[in-house]
């Protein structure tokens, strides 16, 4: 049993005393930053992580405590969506559907417990499918040559900007923006400055981190002066909390079904967690019917959404660890984590670095146990955590996230930087610009243009080779299928709006 | 209709900087003559595309905020560009306080409590970065001379400094 073996070696590396208990600071920490609105997985980890390069810590111990953050950052997001009606991001808007109503209804601990419950279902699926399913991927991608990369990279954008936007023209002019961004600084073949506009801060190019704390933490403190804070208060009693048997067993064929949806959403570059958390939602409504009640607050509609975003969460690690493509905004981050590490993730690293890839895959594992036993029994300590008025919270995450990126280089230039992707967030969001295609770009603009280098310099030039191998030519079918089928099917995947008060 | 036009037109303009300046990127015989501005150009073009189509395929606007709130969040980019460049001269300290009690109070305009959430956030944060964390020379606490104060306020003046 290869599996066995190489996950004797994960649990090696992870259950030290020391990492677990960087594990439970991890899942404690990540889950308060889920719960707390304005403060979601993608910037709560985009924070942390200039943080944690700053302190030190070796890449196991780094990257133990920032999955842990990461998968806490899961959980947490539902407490948010289920007393406050607020998703802490996009997968979690399902969960508002009949979270918030569930708890409305007085049944506030009940829906907490079960999406507890279902998170951990989904998640604990996921890392068992990605176990069995990364390394055999892995070995296909030794099948692939630059002119593959191109078009892998070209169906990540093309994917994520079909689904994560209203407007495909818009998704596309995020991508180029990050794209544009990336290619900016000392160009890796001529030695020469590009498009730097002669200031010495841009040769080294624009890190990803200032752009990643930016757009997602720094936008947020606009739209808090906008809002004024408001609607950030609990309109919700939570009572006793007590685990609510019968609601678990009867969900758990729809934990489970949703679970695969969601997983085998979370695989497909680009696409991510949204869409595992709305097919998984909408399938369990149309096999439930009308007489299901979704939307009303059935425990059903709770664990749907749950069990799917969080196995997505899980699916999307498989292309970004056997590819490098990351599936979601949330592993997006993960990514600027593991390339801030030195780590880069592609099919050597499952041979070259197996105890990276296998200590990851343990320390999910260990994260999802202990945050299922942190998320039962202290719920409420993480509800009081949301009292936390939102004028003391966001001139707070706004100072850590200048400690932070002040920290990657001591430099003011940095911090302005960091200051004017804020105010770029605030538009582009404002305009219904998606930014993860942006911090997409940024990522994996290198990375993509040297793909596209390498293979005008092994064809001496000739485009036709971009389109060469069977394998290619199947992800630009993908990527263009993925790009335009949205806009056919946009009425078909309409999302459900959220119920208001 | 508004916004994305302006939006369009702003990212157009830029898409065509952008390739001008693609044209004018240098080569040496290391890089070849042509790829170094290949994928800047391709990036450029679906940029531009992309702009021409908010142009003329304009969605419905957002609610903008009120002008009130316009000035209150341009405020906020200042304040924060300050912190930006005041935290090397001056340390963690006393920047923070007036940043995070000026941010609080556009968040929740009243003033005590807002004057306190600066103090304490500044010094909690202090003592959290430097005592538990251990990031004690980010946080450090300086005194300055009138010059390199001037130096650091210079940056934020164009033309003026920024080096």
């Amino acid at each position: 049993m290869d599996i066995l073996a190489n996950l004797a070696i994960g649990f090696g590396v992870a259950l030290s005393p020391y990492t677990l208990f960087l594990a439970i600071c991890g899942c404690f920490l990540g889950t308060i930053i889920g719960a707390l609105p304005g403060l979601g997985p993608s910037n709560g980890v985009a924070i942390l992580i200039p943080i944690t390069f700053t302190l030190g810590l070796d890449a196991t111990s780094a990257l133990v405590l920032m999955t842990s953050v990461y998968y806490g950052a899961m959980y947490g997001g539902r407490i948010s969506s289920i007393l406050l009606n607020i998703p802490g991001d996009e997968p979690a808007l399902m969960t508002t559907l009949d979270g918030y109503p569930m708890a409305k209804q007085g049944r506030a601990g009940d829906a907490l417990v079960l999406s507890g419950v279902a998170s951990f279902v989904g998640a604990f699926l996921a890392t068992i499918g990605l176990m069995l399913l990364a390394p055999s991927l892995a070995r296909v991608a030794f099948l692939f040559g630059p002119a593959e990369y191109f078009a892998l990279y070209l169906l990540a954008f093309c994917t994520l900007g079909g689904m994560a936007s209203n407007n495909q023209a818009k998704a596309a002019l995020a991508a180029c923006i990050g794209l544009g961004i990336a290619t900016i600084g000392v160009d890796s073949s001529s030695g020469l400055p590009r498009l730097t506009g002669g200031n010495l801060h841009l040769y080294d190019g624009i890190d990803f981190l200032v752009a990643i704390v930016g757009l997602f933490a720094i936008a947020e403190i606009f739209f808090f002066i906008e809002s004024h804070g408001k609607g950030s208060s609990i309109g919700v009693k939570l009572d006793k909390v007590r685990i609510p048997w019968k609601d678990i067993m009867s969900t758990k064929w729809t934990m489970l079904r949703a679970s695969g949806v969601g997983f085998i959403a979370g695989i497909l570059p680009g696409a991510g967690a949204s869409l595992g958390s709305f097919l998984a939602y909408m399938s369990e409504k149309s096999i439930a019917g009308d007489k299901g009640g979704f939307g009303t607050g059935v425990p059903k509609g709770v664990a749907a959404p749950e069990a799917g975003n969080n196995a997505a969460a899980g699916g999307a690690l498989v292309p970004m660890l056997t590819l490098g493509v990351p599936g979601s905004g949330t592993t997006a981050v993960l990514l600027a984590l593991l390339m801030t590490l030195n780590i880069t993730p592609g099919p050597t690293l499952f041979t070259d670095r197996p105890e990276v890839v296998w200590g990851l895959i343990a320390s999910l594992l260990i994260a999802n146990v202990v945050l299922l036993l942190m998320n039962v029994p202290m719920v409420k300590i993480f509800v009081k955590v949301l009292m936390v008025p939102a004028w003391v919270l966001l001139p707070g995450v706004t100072m850590i996230s200048f400690v932070g990126i002040y920290s990657l280089s001591g430099s003011y230039f940095d911090l302005l930087l960091m200051v004017g992707f804020g105010v770029l967030g605030y538009f582009l969001r404002k305009l219904d610009i998606p930014t993860v295609p942006v911090i997409l770009g940024i990522l994996l603009g290198g990375n993509m243009e040297n793909a596209l280098r390498r293979a005008m310099t092994l064809s001496d030039g000739d485009v036709t080779y971009l389109f060469s191998s069977p394998i290619a030519i199947g992800l630009w079918i993908a990527a263009v299928a993925g790009f335009i089928a949205p806009m056919f099917l946009r009425g078909l995947l309409k999302k459900p709006q959220a119920i208001t008060d | 209709m508004a916004a994305d036009r302006i939006f369009g037109l702003v990212a157009l303009i830029t898409a065509v900087a952008y390739l001008a300046a693609a044209t004018q990127i240098q080569t040496n015989m290391f890089s070849g003559e042509f790829l170094p501005k290949l994928f800047p150009y391709m990036i450029g073009t679906i940029a531009a595309i992309c702009s021409l189509f908010m142009v003329f395929k304009p969605d419905p606007d957002p609610d903008w905020p009120v002008a009130g709130t316009w000035v209150n969040m341009a405020l906020a980019v200042v304040v924060l560009a300050v912190y930006a460049v005041m935290l090397t001269p001056l340390g963690f300290i006393l920047p923070t306080i007036f940043a995070a009690g000026i941010l609080s109070y556009q968040i929740s305009p009243r003033l005590v409590p807002a004057a306190l959430s600066g103090l304490g956030l500044s010094l909690g944060l202090f003592v959290l970065f430097k005592y538990a964390l251990g990031l004690g020379n980010i946080v450090a606490y300086r005194v300055p001379t009138p010059a390199k104060l001037w130096d650091a306020i210079s940056i934020l003046i164009p033309f003026v400094g920024g080096h």
